[in-house]
């Protein structure tokens, strides 16, 4: 058996082992609240993809080149061109989607994930790893999106991509739509289960306490 | 010795030391640049499609806005299935007779066509006002005018808001609002697309007896028929609301046309 690649473990790595959302907690305020729906899930996840892996593949053309003083702002401009363009392109071709990502698409930019990425992975490698890691993590924050989005569509609406799946107690069926699922709280419960089976999973991923409470007893004077 | 082509000059930019001054204002403006372009370029290129969208989605909020209107439905259906479209001169309160709904893009293109409002009067912060609107027109089965739809917009608290009031026969009650585009707060002042707080409209006087337009967006919960329920945490999309309703309802926006059907002159 041979030793996987360093490539191909650059670009599988975030899927779940280093999975952006569930290990670093980073993009969630997204992955919560675009995932009412596994339509809406997808063209996010879809988008910030796009913008990820061209981001990162850009400022990894030009790392060589970006002042240090200035470098910060250099790539959040890029960042925030490649969103503003994304965004055009859904109000033009997918605008009913587009209205209910609203102002979703445009955070992009702000968007921890992304810096994190370009920061830390594509400004100091070449540009194929780099977009691999790019389009890694993206398709790692895609698979948390997805399975967030297709849980709340499901048991929220009994839909999936707006298909009837499981039949409405108020239309004959014997499904009653969980109303909590469409609310942001039950993404929050339902990341929290997911990190939660994850790290059972994989203890390695746990992180180690910051500090031991102190023991009871001696406390009050 | 200075070489003066550019390839030489780009070789030599990019041979300076990253954190030298030249390089790194250089290197701002050129970044800054190609992404201006590649925005502009973005944005020019796409907003026909985009204009096409939104045209359709105003389209779709008209029928919706007079499905949503108890028993006009069955007046619809009645009047022979369509409301009937009319250009209309604001200042005369009139049909515009030599402008059509197709020419009416071309004659908007024309800045003749618009007339610079007073300050003190430009209560909506248009700055401008088109001399002529599309409005939509329903009659009975006895000619009378039964429903107008009319086309509003100012400036918002982030941004244009543009909405479609549709007003009664008697022409100071509102039938109903349907909010075509915004840019407010999500959350906060973005929630005057939803349709429970559009319904509040219905109902609504937005004129005393003395013909004064009183419509207003309260602080809290309405306290008269003038009033509808305002936003918790909106207050300053409800102001511009109220603003921009009293100018189109108002001597300067709709005031003529209004005042015209009310005679049965229309």
């Amino acid at each position: 058996m041979t030793a996987p690649s360093p490539l191909w473990s650059t670009l599988t790595d975030p899927l779940v082992r280093q999975n952006p959302i569930m290990l670093q907690i980073l993009g969630i305020c997204s992955a919560l609240a675009v995932t009412t729906s596994l339509a809406t899930a997808l063209t996010m996840a879809a988008s910030l993809t796009a913008v990820l892996v061209l981001s990162a593949g850009i400022i990894s053309l030009i790392r060589r080149h970006i002042p240090d003083s200035i470098r910060l702002i250099v790539q959040i401009v890029i960042v925030a061109s490649l969103v503003i363009v994304i965004d055009q392109l859904l109000q033009a071709y997918l605008f009913e989607i587009s209205r209910k990502l609203s102002v979703f698409v445009s955070l992009i930019t702000t968007n921890c994930l992304v810096l994190g990425r370009t920061e830390s992975y594509a400004r100091l490698n070449p540009p194929l790893p780099s977009m691999l890691d790019a389009l890694g993590n993206g398709l790692g924050y895609s698979l948390v999106l997805a399975v967030l989005g297709g849980l709340r569509e499901l048991f929220g609406a009994g839909k999936l991509l707006g298909w009837q799946v499981l039949p409405l107690a108020d239309q004959g069926g014997w499904f009653t739509p969980l109303n909590l699922m469409l609310l942001a709280p039950s993404a929050f419960f339902l990341l929290g289960g997911l990190v939660w089976a994850l790290r059972t999973i994989r203890p390695e991923q746990a992180e180690p306490a910051e500090f031991t409470p102190p023991a009871l007893g001696e406390g009050a004077e | 010795m200075a070489d003066l082509s550019p390839i030489a000059a780009w070789r030599r930019l990019l041979a300076m030391p990253n954190e030298s001054r030249t390089k790194t204002i250089v290197m701002a403006f050129l970044v800054s640049a190609v992404c201006a372009v590649l925005v502009s370029a973005a944005t020019v290129i796409l907003r026909p499609i985009q204009t096409a969208n939104r045209a359709a989605e105003e389209q779709a909020r008209i029928e919706a806005l007079v499905a949503g209107i108890p028993g006009m439905s069955e007046l619809l259906n009645s009047a022979g299935g369509s409301l009937s479209t009319v250009v209309i001169d604001l200042a005369r309160g009139a049909a515009a007779g030599d402008v059509t709904p197709d020419t009416l893009g071309a004659a908007l293109a024309d800045p003749g066509n618009w007339t610079a409002l007073d300050p003190a009067a430009d209560i909506a912060e248009l700055g401008q006002r088109p001399d002529y609107a599309q409005i939509f027109l329903l009659r009975d089965e006895s000619d009378r005018i039964s429903l107008v739809l009319l086309p509003v917009g100012g400036a918002g608290f982030n941004g244009r808001i543009d909405a479609i009031v549709a007003l009664r026969g008697d022409m100071n009650t509102i039938a109903g609002m349907a909010v075509t585009r915004q840019s407010e707060t999500p959350g906060l002042g973005a929630r005057i697309e939803e349709p429970a707080w559009q319904a509040h409209f219905a109902g609504k006087q937005f004129a005393d007896e003395s013909g004064t337009v009183r419509f207003a967006v309260a602080r809290g919960p309405a306290s008269s028929s003038h009033e509808v329920d305002g936003i918790t945490g909106a207050t300053r999309t409800g102001n511009a609301i109220t603003r921009i309703m009293r100018f189109w309802l108002g001597p300067d926006g709709y005031g003529p046309l209004i005042a015209a059907i009310r005679r049965g002159e229309f």
